[in-house]
């Protein structure tokens, strides 16, 4: 297990790496990736079992961005831990196997391509009734998005994983208010995402989803629930670590300039 | 022969393959006891899963039972499978190349009462226009019977057609399919007419009678459109001066669209393209809508009769 401290020095990392690898590409998105870095971080370093010697096989605990286009935030933990070979630089570039969106047939340890908003939802139900099926005790994580939920898909998704008691599969949901248009609020307001999951029949909990006690708590927490499937509710903060893009929508799907590059960067602890 | 619909041989296949396969996986949305999906229950209820009426997560579902290793078959009607979750299809399915089976049945006009709604004349031309997607028609209950087992076996995604109608049998018992060849049911000279599913019975009819007045038509079952056997196709074509394909589907982007690229590559040829003409059909019994629609066997002789009449006073 990595102490709080050790978790956030990753995470820090992580971040760092977002910013340099949505600049370098000129595009890509960078605000929804932030938000959930906390999160993807405590899930791939002490909550999922994953090595680089099982990366590459089904039989351990497996991630779905549903939020697809957080791509840089998943290459960027793989690569803290280790398990992508891929220069982080070649993302979104010709010939790379680090596609805007994610592969699964280009990466190990992508488990499913996404992008397509409110589908990689439904692929992680699917995941969690083969491993119902094959008795074994590996979990399905997925990561989605609140804009997401606008989606109808997420709630047929919603509806299948409580019919068929999916205690396997915990999901967890970016609350960070944002999307690309403004905010969900104005767009199209999918509020109170706790309360619907509830009547779809999920065991929820709620979090601040930049805190590592209330993550870590809500993933053990997950674990231990029976019958139902589980969302963790994390609130969040869109651009989180980079003072300029916090809970700024204008960050949805924008890359920095060099020199905001620079400051972001500056303010994340240097290089 | 009795009549026999292919979605009622697909049941029983599949029955079977459940039998012999435990890596199967079934879903449906609440069509199960039309797409005869709901047949496997009675080997293993435990592998079956009714994603209620919502294909969309049921395509994307399949994906993920896929994802973990699982042969994961996938029915509804035509319409709502590769119409309502085309996406689905296209991104969950076929980008990431997984082993999910798309079994649509009540392709066609030949749903009948149900009207247009529900009559899917566009489902060839959105699956075979997607990557890594292979499309495939059975003639009838003999030859879908005998494909599932196959499509089992294929690696990667599959879209098969199958009709609601109970149809006479174009093969005997004697008849092996052979996966990814056209299936030449009677070589003639003539004339040359490419017909999938159903339209493959109404093509036999048509060249029985044909025969009796002295036109001895080449008959060819193209149970695979993608990916379609251009050897084959070419070969044939070369053989005969006139090509006429009959299909129970769209004009635009079917069987006839797939002949005429795989042509206009390899042996530049002129088509007469049968099937529904760019519109809507209607609520009616099955005969009378291909009496309409001009896709029964009188449809054909009369096409043929054109085709070949036009060639007599041209030369």
């Amino acid at each position: 297990m990595y102490t709080k401290e050790e978790l956030m020095q990753h995470a820090t990392n992580i971040r760092k790496n977002i910013i340099k690898m949505v600049t370098n590409a000129k595009s890509g998105h960078p605000g929804g990736s932030l938000s959930s870095a906390d999160i993807l971080t405590t899930l791939y370093f002490n909550v999922m079992d994953i090595h680089s010697d099982n990366v590459n096989s089904l039989d351990r605990d497996r991630f779905v961005l549903s939020k697809g286009h957080a791509s840089p935030l998943l290459y960027a933990v793989l690569k803290e831990k280790g398990l992508l070979e891929e220069d982080l630089l070649s993302f979104r570039m010709i010939d790379s196997n680090l596609q805007g969106h994610p592969n699964m047939n280009y990466v190990a340890g992508v488990d499913m391509s996404t992008g397509s908003l409110g589908q990689g939802i439904s692929a992680a139900v699917g995941m969690a009734i083969a491993n119902k099926l094959d008795k074994n005790d590996h979990r399905i994580y997925a990561l989605m998005g609140d804009g997401e939920s606008q989606e109808g898909q997420v709630w047929e998704a919603a509806m299948a994983a409580a019919h068929y008691k999916l205690d396997n599969l915990c999901a967890v949901l970016d609350y960070n208010e944002l999307q690309i248009d403004g905010s969900v609020h104005d767009v199209m307001d999918p509020a109170p995402l706790d309360e619907k999951f509830q009547a779809f029949g999920w065991h929820v909990i709620e979090i601040d989803g930049h805190n590592y006690d209330e993550i870590a708590n809500a993933f053990e927490e997950a674990k231990n629930v029976k019958g139902k499937p589980t969302l963790i509710f994390a609130h969040t903060i869109k651009g989180k670590g980079v003072s300029f893009m916090e809970n700024n929508a204008n960050w949805h799907g924008v890359a920095p300039t060099p020199e905001q590059c620079e400051a972001a960067l500056k303010e994340l602890g240097g290089e | 022969m009795a009549k026999i619909a292919t979605r009622e041989a697909y049941g029983k296949a599949l029955m079977e393959c459940v039998r012999t396969n435990p890596n199967i996986v079934v879903l449906d949305a609440d069509l199960s006891g039309s797409t005869k999906s709901g047949s496997v229950k009675k080997v293993n209820p435990d592998i079956f899963f009714n994603m209620g009426i919502a294909e969309g997560n049921m395509m994307s579902v399949a994906a993920g039972l896929a994802a973990s290793g699982k042969i994961a078959f996938a029915s509804s009607f035509a319409m709502f499978a590769a119409g309502r979750a085309y996406e689905q299809i296209r991104n969950s399915i076929a980008y990431p190349a997984l082993n999910v089976k798309i079994c649509a049945s009540h392709a066609g006009i030949s749903v009948g009462e149900d009207g247009a709604s529900h009559q899917c004349i566009e489902d060839i031309a959105l699956m075979r226009v997607i990557p890594n997607m292979r499309v495939l028609q059975p003639a009838d209950a003999v030859e879908a019977e005998q494909m599932i087992p196959e499509v089992v076996k294929m690696e990667g995604p599959v879209y098969v057609r199958m009709s609601r109608l109970a149809t006479e049998q174009v093969h005997d018992e004697n008849y092996k399919f052979v996966p990814g060849k056209v299936d030449v049911i009677h070589e003639g000279k003539d004339i040359l007419i490419f017909a999938s599913g159903l339209e493959v019975n109404e093509a036999k009819l048509a060249c029985d009678e044909l025969r009796k007045e002295g036109i001895d038509p080449t008959l060819v079952n193209v149970h695979t459109i993608k990916p379609l056997d251009e050897e084959g196709v070419v070969e044939l074509a070369k053989k005969h001066k006139h090509i006429i394909t009959v299909e129970e589907h769209s004009v635009i982007g079917g069987l006839g669209s797939a002949i005429a690229e795989c042509l206009i590559k390899n042996y530049p040829t002129s088509v007469t393209m049968m099937g529904v003409q760019d519109t809507f059909a209607e609520s009616g019994k099955p005969n009378e809508l291909f009496k309409k629609y001009e896709l029964d066997s009188t449809a054909i002789i009369k096409k043929v009769q054109e085709v070949y009449g036009n060639d007599k006073v041209e030369r």
